[in-house]
């Protein structure tokens, strides 16, 4: 029977010939992973079945959420992960300072490879589809499992094929892509499958622009969003990932459950607007939207080429007297070839923040919480009520290119306002 | 499991941001996550739910962040059940694994009002509304999934299996 990359994925981790959509698997899984908010509570959890771990070299454990601490509690939940790890003697323990966002740095560090099964306390942890790992978040009751057992139970979920055609202009991006898909099929759309991206199109795009993609699958509803192992997955991998592995593709004739169609070369700079990721719409049809602040970063766009979009835009300009422009790379790594390529001081000559990597602002923890009433261009992946700050505050999410154009212009804006592209 | 109790009703798309926002993550204590729950969008629910009260949603109930502490908190508010027209697969997840029974009715759900007062049988899923005299059945959960709920979660599944 042809199978989908999901299926080929679930059935060779619960040593089937063949699985189909719907049918319960438990499976062995290749790395389970939680942060500084889920580890702590995991960890609680994980005591209670009274097991040892299964395997200290699968695990990995960031502090990315709210450190360095940014307050007493946020100290003890790292102070709880960091005693665990140095107990369990965890391999991938990173501690600040060597540490990034994490699914920035476990693709970068290469601790996730094709044909993996993962699961993270994390809903963005479906990031890793981009590298063609069968990659979901879970509670932290399922990680505390996972880290005890090594397994976990997974329903087969249906795929939806994602259908990409003809190429992107030079204004656009992954999240450009992510987000007009959002639009059309909601932020339930894919509830309880997985998004497969397939066609011609898919070569087109980067390595960041698929990181982007597979990053926002959850945020329509998705388990995972895959891509298939093709050269450019390859090049990436190739330079990053030590141990032997398994790429899997779809079959000819694979089933999937339903096909949505993406011409890339129509796609137009998009912002999601409040206070939901499905409410999408093109930036030039949305007249003058005054803003308050930028952020650029995170796990969705804080990858070192979303930091060169951004300095492309800003070079030898000021961000607007009404905004504060925050910048976020998201890992150790970024940080310092945005600081070989003097990226970071274009955005320090044009009035910008620069922060250690961090998850902070996203998810309204810290580094850049809004009042009441104001309003945020971000990078991140979520525009839910309150997600950055005061309840009444407003958050559109958008590329690294809206975001660096509306800093610079103080309103919600395309590059070309700030800056010509020729296609 | 069977309930009687009085209905919270929310729209569609209840994230777990607003669940428990996030400034209220520094901690997993369930007690000091109930203080906190859905106060962005119901400032009265913490201070006056009571215990065997029941949580309704509509449509992708508890979409967004994978926190448990959502799940947690709506269990520790005394919540004993939640029902919905559908809920994002990770909080579902999450919702059996804690031992909180999550009832999935689809647009049935519209004929649910807030205050209405419900009798539940979480066995046999099925749900009577005392007010509209209205009974719906919520779907059964597949396989061994339902031994998990019945153990009351994961944990309690895997030790009786250890």
């Amino acid at each position: 029977m042809p199978l989908t990359i999901a299926e080929k994925i679930l059935a060779r981790h619960a040593g089937l010939e063949t699985v189909e959509a719907g049918q319960l698997v438990i499976c062995a899984l290749d790395l389970v992973m939680a942060n500084d908010v889920t580890g702590p509570p995991s960890i609680k959890e994980f005591e209670k079945i009274g097991r040892p771990v299964f395997d200290a070299e699968k695990i990995a454990l960031i502090p990315d959420h709210f450190q360095p601490a940014k307050d007493i509690k946020s100290a003890d939940l790292a102070k709880i992960m960091r005693e665990f790890a140095r107990k369990n003697k965890i391999t991938h323990y990173y501690e600040q300072g060597r540490v990034g966002i994490e699914h920035v740095i476990l693709p970068e560090f290469g601790i996730v490879a094709p044909g993996m099964l993962i699961i993270g306390a994390d809903s963005h942890t479906c990031t890793y589809g981009a590298v063609n790992a069968f990659a979901t978040g879970v509670g932290t009751t399922d990680l505390a499992v996972g880290l005890a057992t090594g397994k976990a139970w997974f329903k087969v979920p249906e795929s939806i094929n994602v259908h990409l055609t003809g190429k992107k202009p030079k204004n656009i991006c992954g999240k450009d892509v992510i987000l007009t898909l959002i639009g059309k099929i909601g932020v339930d759309g894919a509830l309880y499958k997985a998004l497969e991206f397939t066609g011609d199109g898919v070569a087109e795009l980067s390595m960041t622009d698929r990181l982007t993609i597979s990053n926002m699958a959850i945020e329509a509803g998705a388990k995972a969003g895959l891509f298939p192992f093709d050269k450019v997955a390859e090049m990436y991998v190739a330079r990053r990932v030590k141990k032997t592995f398994e790429p899997v593709n779809a079959d000819e004739n694979a089933k999937y459950c339903s096909t949505v169609e993406i011409n890339l070369s129509e796609l137009k700079p998009v912002v999601a607007l409040p206070h939901l990721p499905e409410n999408v719409k093109p930036v030039d049809e949305l007249g003058e939207i005054k803003i308050n602040q930028v952020v650029i970063g995170s796990c969705t766009n804080g990858r070192l080429e979303d930091l060169g979009i951004a300095a492309g835009i800003l070079r030898g300009r000021k961000v607007h007297n009404d905004v504060r422009c925050i910048i976020i790379p998201g890992s150790q790594e970024i940080y310092k070839e945005a600081i070989r390529c003097h990226w970071i001081d274009i955005f320090i000559d044009a009035g910008c923040v620069v922060s250690c990597p961090t998850c902070g602002p996203c998810l309204g923890g810290y580094m850049g919480i809004l009042s009441a009433g104001e309003r945020c261009v971000s990078t991140t992946n979520r525009n839910f009520r309150g997600r950055m700050g005061h309840v009444d505050s407003e958050v559109y999410l958008a590329s690294p290119f809206v975001a660096a154009a509306s800093a610079v212009l103080g309103k919600i804006a395309t590059p070309e306002e700030v800056i010509g592209y020729e296609n | 499991m069977k309930i009687e109790g009085k209905v919270w009703r929310y729209g569609d798309n209840i994230d777990t941001d607003v669940i428990i926002p996030a400034r209220y993550l520094n901690t997993f204590d369930p007690a000091e996550l109930a203080k906190h729950c859905m106060v962005d969008i119901d400032e009265t629910f913490a201070a006056n739910v009571k215990a065997g009260d029941i949580m309704v949603g509509g449509k992708n109930f508890g979409c967004g962040s994978s926190r448990e502490h959502a799940p947690i908190a709506i269990k520790a508010s005394g919540v004993p059940v939640v029902i919905a027209a559908s809920f994002a697969r990770i909080f579902y997840r999450n919702g059996i694994n804690i031992g909180l029974p999550l009832l999935e009715i689809g647009d049935a759900v519209e004929k649910i009002s807030a205050n209405d007062v419900l009798k539940i049988n979480t066995d046999t899923g099925t749900i009577e509304n005392l007010t509209t005299g209205d009974i719906f059945h919520a779907h059964p959960l597949p396989g061994f999934v339902q031994e998990i709920a019945n153990a009351g979660g994961l944990i309690n599944y895997i030790k009786a299996k250890n």
